[in-house]
């Protein structure tokens, strides 16, 4: 209950600090908005119409008391006889980066896991040396770089991909997966690595137990000790760290989406940014805010789940 | 044989290529009002119906609206005119203005009425005719008091439009204006269908080659042919789909792969590269277009014509043309008319490098040395931001200091360009003498980059906007390009080539170079080979 009301908070001040940050944006608004030729009169006017004019605290708990109820306000291109609703230019987007952040988290969770649970068996193998130098390589080169070499051998060189992912509400699973595929296995390629070496150094970290080492002069075989035993133990932080990776598949995927033209919310927010359509630059960074927040919040809950000896916390504490 | 002739038997019998083909008629006098439609491959396929055509452009934002007010990009300019409507006029490859929904138009002898018929069984895309009145609410949109139409000052001289019995629009300026046809082909002022005066933009069903089915602003536009249009045959693709990737990599890399057939915006700098693949072809374009450097006349030291002279001499624009630009272009002489445009001239002395002549200049403003500080960014013009540092080189050897100072590209046209003393600016050009010099050049304009003030210049480009055509009109333009040259504040580096790529699994026949990209009619004038 505490974590959810420290999870609120959070919230709340981080919509205040998007608030100042965009309102620090350089350039009128208005004028970016309306045009090098609109006249004096017209600027006036449509600071008047989105209350440019007001200050600053009174269009913030406006802002903040609308988007709590989930109302996010109208787009700054929002004209009479073309409304256009901040909630309907997100939500298309923000399906689609759910979409390829789900695609790329079925494929990155179990390959960091097992890769992790082999290295750890095989430590310092050849397997150990090789797994760890390539998932060292993928997640130090930038993403872009990263989705530049896939787009490169996977569309150029064998065409097997697009290298645009551009999909609409109409596109087919099996288009719309192929169309992905590239976006994805750049991101599998830079989140697996973090998440493979948490599970690799927490299950060795267990495998240094004494219970371990009984259940090894048991006899039991090196599989067994590691997913009956060692595995359910080094749960938490390895929790901990896929949620994080999850949330960063969500919000870290602006430049993934930039490169392979991918119409999702990370798009959208750059095009904003540059546009000073204000209201889906707030609404964006409150949607990635509140994601972070949301999974970090899951990966305690988790954590704590995991280990149930954390929730009855005795006198003098656990451990 | 005349020399252009040379040039092209040369290109036919394979002893040039292309680039210096191009290169060799743009420095031939007299053959610059050749389109560059006869300079592209011998020859073409002969045109063919069916195919769907993607369009892959690096423009396009999720703040786009099909508002002609204003298209910001190619992508809405492809979309909202080239795709999607008609004007009452456009310019040919000659630069002419030629009537499109417009059959004929004629003025009277003062310049200040013009009649505009339209032609016989136009229809929207919806079926509902073309009515005179649709185009006079269609003009009048764009001159509404709360109206932020770009178009809106050019269309400040109309007084009265009306729409007669016959279906004939006249329009009523206040002053006679020869060159009035050309403002009516400006890409915004396209035809949309009204009720009662008021335009419905919003549906974008209009007049062009091509009908809106999906339109996800930043993202695609979907279109089907229009199959009512009026030019005969047009367009030869059944479909066609325009794709906003700004991403340049991303873009050429979508050509590469197929999945679309036709990228601008390219990278100046691999363009070799990506020339030597066999199923690519890259198209220049020869055109209005410039890329220069804009001094504000009212800013110290700029304010002193010595000083601008000194730096109009200082640059090497045969350097920054062959290193920048690739040599798609041609050096500017500090005169903004292109020279294919009606009435050009080559204002004499050319201004050259020449660093002697250059430090003469500053020596007459009373100066030994002098620092500057030039303000660029990516925005400004493609390669600017090299162009920049090789005119530091260039001056340095006239003893001029050039501070070359980066800008960041967002918020450039608000908190640099206008404000700032020396910055990186462009333009797309305009098909006449007097629409070019009323836009850019002129004390009041909007767009007066330079803010040049002469009292003498305005009086001429008043006298000359209702002078029928002939030597008069021609004597009047030599003097008021010869003015801007020498007095101007605008170093012009280079007239730029629009330069596209596209897959060899589409083709095309004679382009024309204004509006950019063949009009914007790609998508209803190319077709699949």
């Amino acid at each position: 209950m505490s974590r959810l009301i420290l999870g609120l908070m959070t919230l709340v001040l981080v919509s205040a600090l998007i608030f100042m940050v965009v309102a620090l944006l350089p350039g009128d608004f208005a004028r970016a908005i309306l045009g090098p030729n609109a006249t004096p009169e017209t600027v006036a006017a449509f600071r008047h119409e989105v209350g440019l004019d007001r200050p600053a605290l009174a269009r913030y708990l406006e802002w903040i008391s609308g988007a709590v109820r989930g109302d996010f306000g109208l787009s700054f291109s929002s004209r009479s006889g073309n409304t256009r609703t901040v909630a309907e230019m997100i939500l298309p987007r923000f399906r689609n980066t759910l979409f390829l952040a789900g695609f790329a988290a079925l494929m990155a969770v179990p390959l960091a896991i097992t890769l992790g649970v082999l290295s750890a068996l095989y430590r310092n193998s050849w397997l150990d040396r090789t797994v760890n130098a390539m998932t060292l390589t993928s997640i130090s080169l930038p993403e872009f770089f990263v989705a530049y070499l896939l787009m490169f051998f996977f569309v150029v060189k064998i065409p097997l991909f697009y290298s645009l992912a551009s999909v609409d509400a109409g596109t087919p699973l099996g288009e719309r997966l192929l169309r992905t595929a590239l976006p994805a296995l750049t991101l599998v390629l830079v989140t697996v690595a973090h998440m493979m070496r948490m599970v690799r150094a927490s299950i060795i970290a267990v495998l240094a137990s004494p219970y371990i080492e009984m259940a090894r002069l048991k006899g039991l075989s090196p599989a067994r000790i590691i997913l009956r035993h060692a595995l359910p133990n080094a749960w938490a932080p390895i929790v901990s760290v896929i949620a994080v990776n999850l949330a960063y598949l969500i919000v870290g995927v602006v430049v993934v989406e930039v490169v392979f033209v991918y119409p999702g919310v990370g798009q959208l927010m750059v095009d904003a940014v540059s546009k000073r359509d204000v209201p889906v630059v707030q609404a964006c960074a409150l949607i990635f805010a509140a994601t972070y927040i949301l999974m970090n919040l899951a990966a305690d809950i988790l954590t704590v789940v995991s280990n149930p000896r954390l929730l009855h916390p005795k006198e003098g504490g656990v451990r | 044989m005349s020399d252009f002739e040379k040039w092209k038997a040369l290109l036919l019998g394979g002893a040039l290529n292309r680039r210096d083909f191009l290169a060799g008629a743009a420095a031939l006098a007299g053959t610059a009002g050749l389109s560059a439609g006869l300079a592209p491959r011998a020859a073409h396929a002969e045109p063919k119906r069916g195919g769907h055509m993607r369009l892959g452009l690096g423009s396009g934002s999720t703040n786009d609206t099909l508002n002609p007010w204003n298209y910001p990009d190619a992508f809405t300019t492809m979309l909202g005119y080239g795709c999607l409507g008609n004007c009452l006029v456009e310019v040919d490859a000659e630069g002419n203005a030629v009537g499109d929904l417009a059959e004929s138009f004629a003025a009277s002898d003062d310049q200040k009425t013009w009649t505009f018929r339209l032609r016989e069984g136009l229809s929207f895309h919806d079926g509902r005719p073309v009515r005179a009145e649709d185009v006079v609410a269609s003009i009048r949109f764009h001159m509404t008091p709360e109206s932020t139409s770009a178009a809106k000052s050019l269309l400040a001289n109309i007084t009265d439009i009306t729409a007669t019995e016959a279906g004939e629009v006249v329009f009523v300026l206040g002053d006679g204006a020869t060159d009035f046809p050309y403002f009516l082909a400006t890409v915004l002022l396209v035809i949309m269908p009204s009720e009662g005066g008021v335009v419905d933009w919003q549906s974008g069903i209009r007049t062009g080659p091509f009908v809106l089915e999906e339109f996800e602003p930043g993202v695609r536009a979907k279109l089907r042919r229009f199959e009512g249009y009026h030019k005969p045959g047009l367009p030869y693709a059944d479909s066609c789909e325009l794709l906003s990737i700004p991403d340049t990599t991303a873009r050429t890399n979508a050509l590469l792969s197929g999945d679309v057939h036709y990228v601008d915006r390219l990278d100046m700098r691999t363009l070799g590269l990506l020339g030597r693949k066999p199923d690519i072809r890259i198209l220049n374009i020869p055109g209005y277009a410039h890329y220069y450097f804009s001094m504000l006349n009212d800013v110290p030291p700029f304010d002193d014509p010595n000083v601008r002279m000194a730096l109009k001499y200082a640059i090497d624009r045969e350097d920054i043309l062959a290193k920048v630009l690739q040599g798609y272009g041609s050096v500017g002489n500090d005169n903004p008319i292109a020279a294919s445009v009606k009435y050009a001239v080559d204002p004499q002395p050319v201004h050259s490098y020449d660093p002697d002549t250059a430090r003469e200049w500053l020596k007459k403003s009373g100066l030994e040395s002098l620092t500057v500080d030039l303000h660029v960014a990516e925005v400004g013009f493609p390669g600017c931001i090299d162009a920049a540092v090789l005119f530091k080189e260039h001056a340095a050897k006239a003893g001029i200091d050039i501070n070359v100072i980066r800008e960041p590209s967002d918020g450039y046209w608000d908190n640099v360009w206008l404000k700032k003393g020396f910055c990186a600016t462009y333009s797309d050009g305009r098909p006449s003498c007097d629409w070019n010099f009323s836009v850019f050049y002129a004390a009041d304009a909007a767009w007066n980059d330079s803010r040049w003030k002469n009292a003498e210049f305005d009086a001429m480009l008043a006298e000359g906007r209702a002078l029928p055509d002939g030597e008069e009109r021609a004597a009047l333009y030599a003097k008021m390009q010869d003015l801007v040259q020498k007095d101007g504040g605008n170093i012009i580096v280079a007239f730029n080539d629009f330069v596209c790529a596209h897959s060899d699994a589409i083709d095309h026949g004679a382009v024309v170079g204004f509006p950019l990209s063949d009009g914007y009619r790609i998508t209803s004038r190319w077709w699949f080979s």
